[in-house]
């Protein structure tokens, strides 16, 4: 058999009919950003989270005051428009003194972070374990796949405090442990769409091609999974917010002075009666970002979803 | 030793007494099952020549395209190519093992990874297969071969969701094509094409068929198309073959009862063409438990007490291989 291959002469018959020109379609990407954009809920997360995002990125530029400077004539001072308050400090103090603004928008930094790091993480080991489950059966999948399931049957706070109560408390400790906690969700997520790939005929057709088990799994079949586990990820990271947020409020998180938002609330349990604004703006800080990524992640899902479309 | 290398006088393709068998669980507290998808399979394809695997869904039409292919491994007997046996290949001989034999799938909608486009689909078999080729000289190949199907190049960039079912399958063709195999084994590849198309696409196989010398195994349930396209047919029934030879004697006489209840079964416009035989009643029996003796003496209106006791063997008769006891009285 020989290895130069001549572009010969198309076979005539056939060549004149089979050109027929094909309108294109929109590039999926494309399609999936119109859909995603009519669904105004989905879009305003977006620009909120944009707006977050932002906030993070220059908090060193545009926070007014460094997020742990007490200033020990202002304690506890009421936000600008209320009695009492100034302009100084647009949003009050806390009860040593510390601007609220400032570390709330320092606190962005520090929430967005443990978003992403909780799901790069646990989205990468989910994936990774979820497709050796799917991919190969048998005894791996039994195995890997009972273990998630004990995990699951654990409730995930308790199991998160417990694990954090073994490395020690800590952001870090407390961003591994909710990464653990979240991983269940991302493998069996990646199981069942591994499942669902392998008995097309794409993949044996690879397979006749000769693809091997890494190729296989990493180039044919992984990019076929992604909108599930893409889904998955953006409602991922509000939850991690919010468990990091509940372990710093449970003083397991984030250590004072960090201006973590969970932190703050525990921090300002006491003055829930005398100072609303201590313990109210880190709550709705809280509340309007994983707000953002759920309707966001929503968003995506209908965007994602062949179903949806009409 | 080569898969590659033709010897004269050994055909390329030889299957001897190829069987498949699923084990298959029935549910809790019940033994498990054996099904004999393949139940001893034997032939012969010569160079350039096109074999037509013909049956109702379940005969194991396509089993035997996945031991061909070597999907799967069979459970016993013997694939000879060009007089190589084809056993545990080592990743060199599998290489070649794939560069003789390639396949056409079914369904050109699930055969296409969704997530790539034209050009890394048909690039992946070189890739794979032919690592002396570099970056260059793999995109010129596919580019050759995707203007040999009648793909313009600019398709190049494109997914496969932007093509009609047509378009599809003259990819999933190029992808067959593109290690220039011997053996190109195709799965019903014409029966998910509008009818339209599916004339297209069985006369570009034809042509390339000329141009590549390439011989195909074409598994089929569509007998106009199998008598448009084959050289050789082989009538499967159950795991089993019920009767093979040229595809105008076949059509012309056939002898086996369940061919004649096949060919009765297929519409014709001319009356006079029509095949006086009794259409076929029941369903095809379950490969789990398949009946005694003749496997299909439980359907067939000429069935006498041995058909139910001993199982008729392939013989020789008029030229050409019949499993019947009563083929020279039906005759």
């Amino acid at each position: 058999m020989s290895e130069n291959f001549t572009p010969s002469a198309v076979p005539a018959s056939n060549a004149a009919e089979a050109i027929e020109p094909v309108a294109a379609p929109p590039s999926p990407l494309r399609e999936t950003w119109d859909y995603f954009k009519k669904n105004r809920g989905a879009y305003a997360g977006l620009i909120i989270i944009a707006i977050i995002m932002f906030l993070a990125i220059t908090a060193q530029w545009i926070a007014p005051y460094d997020p742990i400077i007490q200033d020990r004539s202002a304690f506890l001072k009421p936000p600008a428009w209320m009695e009492g308050g100034s302009w100084e400090y647009l949003l009050g103090t806390d009860a040593v003194g510390r601007d609220i603004l400032s570390r709330l928008i320092h606190g962005a930094q520090l929430s967005v972070s443990i978003g992403l790091a909780v799901v790069a993480i646990s989205m990468a080991s989910g994936i990774f374990l979820g497709m050796l489950a799917g991919y190969f059966r048998g005894w791996i999948e039994v195995s890997i796949m009972r273990m998630m399931d004990i995990m699951l049957a654990l409730p995930s706070l308790i199991m998160a405090m417990a694990i954090v109560a073994i490395l020690g408390p800590g952001l870090e400790n407390a961003m591994l442990a909710i990464a653990i906690v979240q991983l269940p969700h991302y493998v069996r997520l990646t199981r069942a769409s591994v499942v669902s790939e392998l008995n097309k005929e794409y993949v044996i057709a690879s397979q006749v091609a000769g693809a091997g088990h890494i190729r296989q799994m990493f180039v044919n079949i992984l990019p076929n999974c992604m909108a599930p586990l893409i889904v998955q990820g953006t409602l991922g990271i509000s939850s991690a917010i919010l468990d990091a947020a509940a372990l710093g409020f449970l003083g397991l998180g984030a250590q004072p002075p960090l201006p973590e938002w969970g932190t703050m609330l525990a921090e300002a349990r006491e003055f829930v009666g005398s100072a609303w604004w201590v313990i109210t703006f880190p709550g709705l800080c809280i509340l309007v970002t994983v707000l953002a990524f759920n309707l966001m992640g929503d968003g995506l899902r209908d965007a994602l979803d062949p179903k949806m479309k009409r | 030793m080569s898969f590659l290398d033709t010897k004269p006088g050994v055909p390329l393709l030889e299957s001897d007494d190829l069987v498949r068998h699923y084990d298959v669980n029935r549910g809790f507290g019940k033994p498990g099952a054996t099904v004999k998808a393949l139940d001893g399979v034997s032939f012969t394809l010569e160079a350039q020549k096109t074999l037509a695997v013909v049956g109702e869904s379940g005969c194991g039409k396509s089993t035997l395209g996945r031991q061909l292919t070597l999907i799967e491994q069979p459970s016993s007997g013997e694939l000879k190519i060009n007089g190589n046996k084809v056993g545990n290949l080592s990743d060199k001989e599998a290489k070649q093992f794939r560069r003789t034999v390639q396949m056409i799938f079914q369904n050109p909608y699930g055969s296409l990874n969704p997530r790539k486009k034209v050009g890394q689909i048909l690039a992946e078999p070189v890739l794979l297969n032919m690592e002396n080729l570099g970056r260059k000289e793999r995109e010129e190949r596919v580019r050759a071969t995707m203007a040999k199907v009648g793909l313009r190049p600019e398709f190049y960039q494109r997914y496969p969701h932007m093509f009609s079912g047509g378009q599809r399958q003259r990819i999933a063709i190029a992808r067959a094509l593109i290690l220039e195999p011997k053996v190109i084994v195709a799965d019903e590849p014409v029966s998910a094409l509008d009818v339209s198309v599916q004339a297209q696409v069985l006369n570009l196989m034809m042509d390339l068929q000329k141009e590549m010398n390439v011989a195909y195994v074409f598994i089929s349930h569509d007998l106009s198309v199998v008598r448009h396209i084959a050289d050789d047919v082989m009538v499967m029934y159950l795991g089993r073959v019920a009767e093979k030879g040229p595809t105008e004697e076949i059509f012309a006489k056939p002898l086996h009862p369940y061919t004649r209840a096949l060919l009765a079964s297929a519409p014709k416009i001319d009356p006079t063409q029509r095949v006086k035989s009794e259409p076929l009643t029941g369903e095809l029996p379950s490969p789990i438990n398949p009946p005694s003796g003749c496997a299909f003496h439980k359907r067939c209106p000429f069935a006498t007490e041995e058909c139910a006791k001993v199982r008729p063997e392939l013989r020789n008769f008029e030229g050409r291989e019949v499993a019947c006891h009563r083929v020279e009285e039906i005759a």
